[in-house]
């Protein structure tokens, strides 16, 4: 006879996951905006060496891309364990890096193309006879200016080994 | 009549949703690191073959052998040096002075050792690697060498521009920061040059040694 409904004593009222959304969007939204697409798909083990005297290597479309290292483990039986160079998603010779160049700088407008700037993401374990074909090829096409893609740290810290 | 609330929508699977995305942009792109050693090759050109006269205490010759030791030739004298230990070795260098007459240098505070470099402007440094090294040594001592220079044209900054309240580095950093104002860049820029001609980088690679 009581006016007042008792509350349903026992269970817990459901948690409202309202705000789940919100969270799971601002970290999309920090993730959109701190991160770039993915250009190549890498089929090389890509370990950079590490360097402290580092520049930044700023505006991305004046950037060529030259991947080296040893191809990564389902390429393995393939090309077997030596170091080999990438471009554009797929394994090149040295004597490709000529081609690429020139059409990348074609891809490119003209006035840019004397501040065209070849970045090395060679592998730390990679030998340098390899790096040196490369700086070769590029100077054979006068793409003089290259940045050693490093990462940032302590240059000595990974050499023992 | 009691006034009935509106139902509440069920707004469970947003999250799915948000997450779905989240989990997209997180495989498909990457965070770049796109910063490295920036450095210039020298062009090919067959018909330059004078040989250039070089006082031999003026060269800083590193070899970095298939095992990837260093060997440091300066001054008539070889030894097999560490790594850690290039850096002081190089600015020791660099910053000698020991010219005399016309190649004296004002601004070295080294030992002026008449062995080794005259000025900053004659000192050069060499380095030849072999096919076999490994490239992370190559880029410690690339590091390394780059480190010596930015110390000696940090120094000389400050000394320079002492109201600046910054660097070398730093300032070469807000030179290439897109948000620096135009008038500033203009004025950095002035500076950065005059330094860079006082301690100019002469950085010399030689073509790799076949190894057997």
């Amino acid at each position: 006879m009581s006016k007042f409904k008792k509350k349903k004593g026992g269970d817990l009222p459901a948690i409202s996951t309202a705000s789940l959304p919100d969270i799971v969007f601002m970290l999309l939204f920090f993730f959109m905006v701190a991160t770039v697409m993915r250009q190549n798909t890498l089929m090389i083990e890509n370990k950079l060496p590490a360097a402290d005297q580092v520049e930044k290597l700023d505006k991305k479309d004046l950037v060529m891309y030259i991947y080296a290292g040893k191809p990564s483990q389902r390429y393995e039986s393939q090309y077997g364990t030596e170091s080999r160079i990438q471009l554009n998603d797929k394994f090149a010779d040295v004597s490709e890096i000529a081609a690429f160049i020139a059409a990348e700088r074609a891809s490119k407008r003209e006035e840019l193309v004397p501040f065209l700037t070849t970045a090395l993401k060679v592998d730390s374990k990679a030998n340098m006879g390899l790096v040196s074909d490369i700086k070769q090829e590029l100077r054979k096409v006068n793409a003089l200016k290259i940045n050693y893609t490093t990462r940032k740290g302590d240059a000595l810290s990974g050499l023992k080994n | 009549m009691a006034k009935r609330s509106a139902p509440e929508v069920n707004a469970g699977s947003m999250a799915d949703i948000a997450f779905l995305l989240l989990i997209f942009f997180l495989v498909t792109t990457t965070i770049e690191t796109d910063s490295g050693l920036s450095r210039k090759l020298p062009p090919l050109d067959e018909n330059q073959e004078q040989d250039v006269i070089i006082k031999e205490k003026n060269i800083f010759q590193l070899q970095v052998n298939k095992n990837n030791d260093l060997l440091l030739k300066t001054g008539g004298e070889e030894k097999v040096i560490e790594i850690k230990d290039l850096r002081k070795a190089a600015v020791d260098f660099l910053d000698n002075g020991g010219g005399t007459g016309s190649d004296a240098c004002k601004n070295c505070q080294g030992k002026r050792n008449p062995k080794s470099s005259d000025n900053f402007d004659k000192a050069i440094v060499s380095l030849q690697n072999d096919r076999a090294t490994k490239y992370d040594v190559y880029i410690a001592v690339q590091n390394e060498i780059l480190a010596a220079y930015n110390q000696i044209r940090n120094r000389e900054f400050v000394k320079a521009y002492p109201n600046l309240n910054m660097n070398f580095v730093e300032a070469d950093q807000k030179y290439s920061d897109p948000r620096t104002s135009s008038s500033e860049k203009e004025s950095l820029k002035e500076k950065l040059e005059a330094i860079k001609i006082l301690v100019p980088q002469k950085f010399s690679e030689a073509e790799p040694k076949k190894s057997n």
